[in-house]
């Protein structure tokens, strides 16, 4: 009795990498929480019995959402850099997405601010208040998870612990943050293009 | 039929010198591991005692209802018996035992050493066991306002607005949410692990088109559940917001839906119900042709069938909805949706048979058990036709019959060939084979029990009478029926017992299996029963679905007729 | 299915055949009160005959697959006598695989257009002018019926006339809910219809013959969802009309009762329930106008006999575990003389 037997083969086998695959996954999974908040938010367009209204109350977040969106790019150049063994300069890049994250989440807290106290709208006001509160607040964390994790690679790259075999996970979170910027590119359009 | 030693003629030595362990280390081993076949035993033995568990509240419920205006329970308790029951089975018996089987399984069928992700894979299977706990804690710390606490009392699937915390006060539905939702995070992780393990971690020559179709049904599963699971919690962290933050997602006096509720479960509980059977299609699709001595009959379209079922699945939701008053065009919608995915379910009924005409059948334990599930998920397929017709839902849904049929699918296809898989497995994990005459007494109590408690069950539904009471009136003429039902589940608590001792005794005193008890031809029959730590001690390479059919029979190998 | 084309009086007749000759529905299904398979009502002739196709074709699809299944398990049993062969191994064939993936199609699509069919003859019925409008409100463990333009209100106990099919009056029922989600489901007249709060649902019922239709709560609504049971009084023309004549006065005094009425009203009675001509107007129970015509107390489950009345009053909670009505605390005197009271509420 012999192994199995091994034919020499005509192409290497090569398979896609776990990271990639596995972030994938969990996108897949994650859309799906985020679409049934969307769709709440769309089906109780118009139906607060009462409340502030959200052309009343909302302003459009235009310089938070070119932070956001930039911070995709910054990050995307922080992996290229990491693939060519640049490590400062992915350090760098890496600064620049949690910095542009960090602007994004101070501009959605200022929003919120000015939306509680000065406009009188919580969770629990109305339906509105509700679904806005929730939707924008699960995007919110998904950033803070983001900005945290992206935090925790600048720190590992400004202390040398990091090189080009690290490229692959650094690819790997920057799906995940590709992901978050994503969302809100919905986010905003239902929220603050549609809705109003 | 048995070798001694195992097809790729590697023998592990390496434990033959070591001291025997302490009770202590062998638990820290245990709690520590990170290794899929030890997790997947696991997860199994977690999901057998919960089975218990739930069973019992089962009888607790039958032995109430066994004759009308009975006082066993209040209707209090029996609340929380139909709760618990039914979310018991689905979360912390029917999940897990499937992702037990999937870990142990997998990597040996595609050729690896393990699942992609280790440490997720046990932080997985340990977060589902605090969901399990916790949901169970409850009987002991549900207290809340009023003292109203307690396990919860809402139905597994908890239709708002009865949730809120205005009917619903004190945490016991919060035990509830919280249960689920962390079983739900185990799930994703566990279904995100298996399927990367399968597109990345094939071993050599293992194209998708050559994996055993096992592999495939858990594929599709592992889909359903990323698409699904992430709406039931969602719906649960609306509620939540609802219960504490004051929010209004369900809330009807703000202006809130009742129905969305119900939109946004079935989204989940509709695929979800999928996401079980489908591996039970695994497990029979590897176990019939192994029994019948034939290769299974038309595999492509068992792979695009599979397929076709998951997508479908994601359309059919409101079904469970038709009493709802959605209106005739959604009513039609999903009647139409519905009735269209019984035309890839039936094919891989017959697809089934075909494998066994012109076999060479043995009535294994396993094979009773997968001869049995074919003959009743054919019945349960036919009364969810019955059921899809919307008008006769209008009659049908809230009954017994539902019961009846959902537990024909649940019990008679799902449970029947979990069994199967144990007898057939059992070798494979603890290298002794099960007894066949303990099996067979099982199997024949089992499947006496189930068809006086489950085919009876369909007749009070057609007689009128819905579910979820904890008593009935005398003049309807329920009660013989009821009688009978529950003299069912006296028979299937005695299966279960033969199954345990069964188990148990096998374990210390079975047969030696050795690698390859049953003669069959997928890779985890080609190392040693149960596999060293390390599965394989060189990688296979694979020209064909079959490895070992080729490697026993050169002249005739699968991979000379396959496309 | 042409039957559900011809004239009404043509349908009877091949209903009752249908009815008692199909085999796959014994004779004995249909004798149940609350049977589906006893129709008598439009929707719920209806509903019966597509179960009577949908149950023949599963049936036929039971017998065939059943049979080869069994067919082939006989007849490729390995045998003692037989050596351990292994057979010819058959991957598939194109020609058969097709042929039962279009079989089952075409008998889905015919499945389909019948359902489809009976679903819009259903739901789109035109309403005749005739029509009784009755509003259904599902409470926690009770039903509240109103009669908008009739000017009645009650509870638990729904009586309508009955439809000549040469001249319809159907009832034409609003539904919606005061609190969880509930159930209409009367199984000798129509399917169920839910009865959702925030939301306004309609079926309609037309029972053909005078008689006492039974029916109860088919969604879970909390802890006594078994007790909310359904009582449909169909009426001949006249009985119906006087029914309303009475219901549609105010409340009956009698001297006798002045000592239990006055308890009634200077208790938390009138907190939850409304007696016509009076302070009472609670609405959180049901209205007790004409309490004492009723059959049954407590939604059905007790039948309404001053004895067990008097219990009810004292304390609900043993005759239906979980109500929502509180116990009344009432001494012994107080509680005879309510008791006696609302005995006299016709």
């Amino acid at each position: 009795m012999s192994t199995a037997s091994i034919t020499p083969r005509e192409q290497p086998w090569i398979l896609p990498s776990r990271g990639v695959v596995g972030i994938s996954c969990l996108i897949v999974a994650e859309s799906a929480v985020f679409i049934i908040f969307v769709v709440a938010y769309i089906f109780y367009l118009g139906k607060s019995i009462s409340g502030p209204n959200p052309r009343d109350v909302l302003d459009v977040p235009i310089v938070g959402t070119i932070c956001l969106l930039s911070s995709s790019l910054a990050a995307y150049l922080a992996v290229g850099a990491l693939r060519r063994n640049k490590v400062r300069i992915c350090s760098l890049w890496l600064a620049a997405t949690v910095l542009l994250g960090s602007i994004f989440l101070a501009g959605t807290a200022r929003e919120w601010y000015q939306l509680i106290y000065k406009d009188g709208l919580t969770i629990r006001t109305n339906l509105f208040g509700t679904t806005f509160y929730s939707l924008v607040g699960l995007h919110a964390t998904h950033v803070i998870v983001g900005l945290v994790m992206l935090a925790l690679a600048l720190t590992f790259t400004l202390f040398g612990r990091v090189s080009e075999a690290h490229a692959q996970r650094l690819d790997v979170l920057s799906l995940y943050w590709h992901f978050v910027d994503a969302v809100w590119v919905v986010v905003f359009t239902v929220v603050y293009v549609l809705g109003r | 039929m048995a070798d001694s030693v195992p097809l790729t003629g590697a023998l592990d030595l390496t434990s033959a010198h070591e001291r025997r362990p302490l009770t202590l280390e062998i638990l820290h081993a245990w709690v520590t591991t990170v290794d899929h076949k030890k997790i997947g035993l696991m997860y199994i033995g977690y999901a057998l005692i919960f089975l218990v568990i739930a069973g019992l509240e089962a009888i607790v419920m039958r032995v109430q209802l066994a004759v009308p205006q009975n006082s066993l329970v209040s209707p209090q308790v029996f609340n929380r018996m139909f709760t618990m029951h039914g979310t018991t089975m689905v979360f912390f018996v029917g999940m897990p035992i499937l992702f037990g089987f999937g870990n142990y399984l997998i990597p040996l069928m595609l050729g690896a050493r393990d699942m992609a992700f280790p440490r997720l894979n046990a932080f997985s299977f340990w977060i589902s066991v605090f969901g399990g706990l916790l949901l169970y804690f409850s009987f002991l710390g549900g207290d809340g306002l009023y003292g109203a606490g307690n396990a919860p009392d809402v139905g597994w699937f908890a239709y708002a607005p009865l949730t809120a915390k205005v009917f619903s006060p004190g945490h016991s539905t919060d035990y509830w949410t919280l249960g689920i939702f962390l079983s739900g995070i185990g799930s994703i992780g566990t279904a995100l692990n298996i399927v990367t393990t399968i597109v990345v971690m094939r071993c050599p020559g293992m194209k998708l088109s050559r994996m055993p179709l096992l592999v495939w049904l858990y594929l599709v599963m592992c889909f359903l559940v990323f698409i699904a699971v992430g709406p039931l919690t969602a719906a649960q962290i609306m509620l939540s917001i609802d219960r504490y933050l004051g929010g209004h997602f369900f809330d009807t006096q703000a202006g809130g839906s009742a129905v969305l509720w119900m939109h946004f479960f079935w989204i989940f509980g509709h695929p979800e119900v999928y996401v079980l059977v489908l591996p039970a299609f695994g497990f029979a699709s590897e176990i019939i042709p192994v029994f019948s001595r034939k290769a299974i009959f038309g595999y492509p379209a068992m792979v695009t069938a599979s397929v076709a079922i998951g997508f479908i699945s994601l359309s059919v939701w409101a079904h469970h909805m038709f009493t709802v008053g959605m209106g005739p065009g959604a009513n039609t919608f999903f009647t139409l949706s519905t009735m269209i995915i019984a035309v890839p379910t039936g094919i891989k009924i017959f697809n089934w048979v075909a494998t066994l005409w012109g076999g060479n059948i043995r009535f294994t334990t396993a094979m009773l058990f997968c001869v049995a599930f074919l003959f009743q998920f054919l019945v349960a397929g036919l009364t969810g036709i019955m059921l899809s017709a919307s008008p006769f839902n209008w009659q049908l849904s809230g009954s017994y019959f539902v019961v009846a049929h959902f537990h024909y699918v649940l019990v008679g296809a799902i449970l029947f060939t979990i069994f199967a898989a144990f007898y057939y497995w059992f070798p494979k994990m603890s290298g002794r084979m099960m007894s066949e005459t303990l099996g067979k007494w099982h199997f024949w109590l089992f499947l006496i029990g189930f068809h006086l408690t489950f085919d009876f069950m369909h007749i009070p539904g057609m007689l009128g009478m819905p579910r979820r009471i904890y008593t009935y009136e005398l003049d309807r003429g329920w009660g013989v029926w009821n009688l009978i039902v529950s003299t069912g589940a006296v028979f299937q608590a005695l299966a279960i017992a033969c199954f345990v001792i069964n188990l148990l005794r096998s374990y210390f005193k079975g047969k030696i299996a050795g690698p390859d008890p049953w003669d069959a031809w997928t890779l985890e029959w080609s190392t040693a029963s149960p596999p060293p730590v390390y599965n394989f001690a060189t990688i296979p390479s694979v020209q064909s679905r079959r490895p070992l059919w080729d490697l026993k029979h050169p002249e005739d190998s699968d991979s000379k007729y396959e496309l | 299915m042409t039957w559900l084309i011809l004239g009404e009086s043509g349908l009877f007749d091949l209903r009752l055949v249908a009815h008692r000759w199909l085999l796959s529905v014994p004779f004995w299904l249909s004798e149940g009160r609350t049977s589906i398979f006893s129709p008598k009502g439009t929707p719920a002739h209806f509903i019966f005959g597509l179960s009577m196709f949908v149950l023949a074709i599963t049936a036929g699809i039971f017998l065939a697959a059943g049979g080869v299944l069994t067919y082939v398990l006989i007849r490729y049993r390995h045998r003692a006598t037989d050596s351990d062969y292994e057979p010819a191994q058959i991957y598939g064939s194109t020609q058969i695989e097709l042929s039962w993936t279009v079989i089952p199609i075409l008998v889905v699509v015919v499945l389909f257009l019948t359902t489809a069919r009976v679903i819009f003859n259903t739901e789109y019925a035109r309403k005749p002018r005739e029509a009784l409008d009755v509003i259904v409100i599902g409470h926690q463990f009770w039903w509240e019926f109103r009669y908008p333009k009739l000017g009645i209100v009650t509870a638990n106990e729904l009586h309508i006339p009955v439809s000549d099919p040469h001249h319809p009056t159907p009832t034409y029922l609003e539904m919606s809910s005061s609190d969880t989600d509930h159930s209409f489901w009367v199984p000798q007249l129509a399917g169920k219809m839910d009865v959702i709060p925030n939301r306004v649902n309609v079926m309609w019922i037309d029972p053909e013959t005078p008689g006492l239709y039974l029916g109860q709560c088919a969604q879970y609504c909390g802890t006594q969802h078994a007790k909310m049971l359904l009582r449909v009084y169909g009426q001949s023309r006249g009985d119906f009309d006087t029914w309303v004549a009475q219901q549609q006065q105010a409340e009956k005094r009698d001297a006798s009762t002045e000592e239990g009425r006055s308890v009634f009203l200077r208790n938390a009675c009138i907190n939850c329930h409304a007696i016509a001509g009076t302070v009472a107007t609670g609405r959180f129970g049901p209205d007790l106008t004409h309490l004492a015509g009723r059959d049954t107390i407590a939604s059905g489950a007790v039948p309404n006999t001053p004895e067990n009345l008097r219990k009810w009053i004292d304390n609900p909670d043993q005759m239906k575990p979980g109500c929502l009505m509180p116990p009344m605390h009432l001494n012994d005197p107080d509680l005879n003389a309510v008791t006696a009271y609302l005995t006299t509420l016709h």
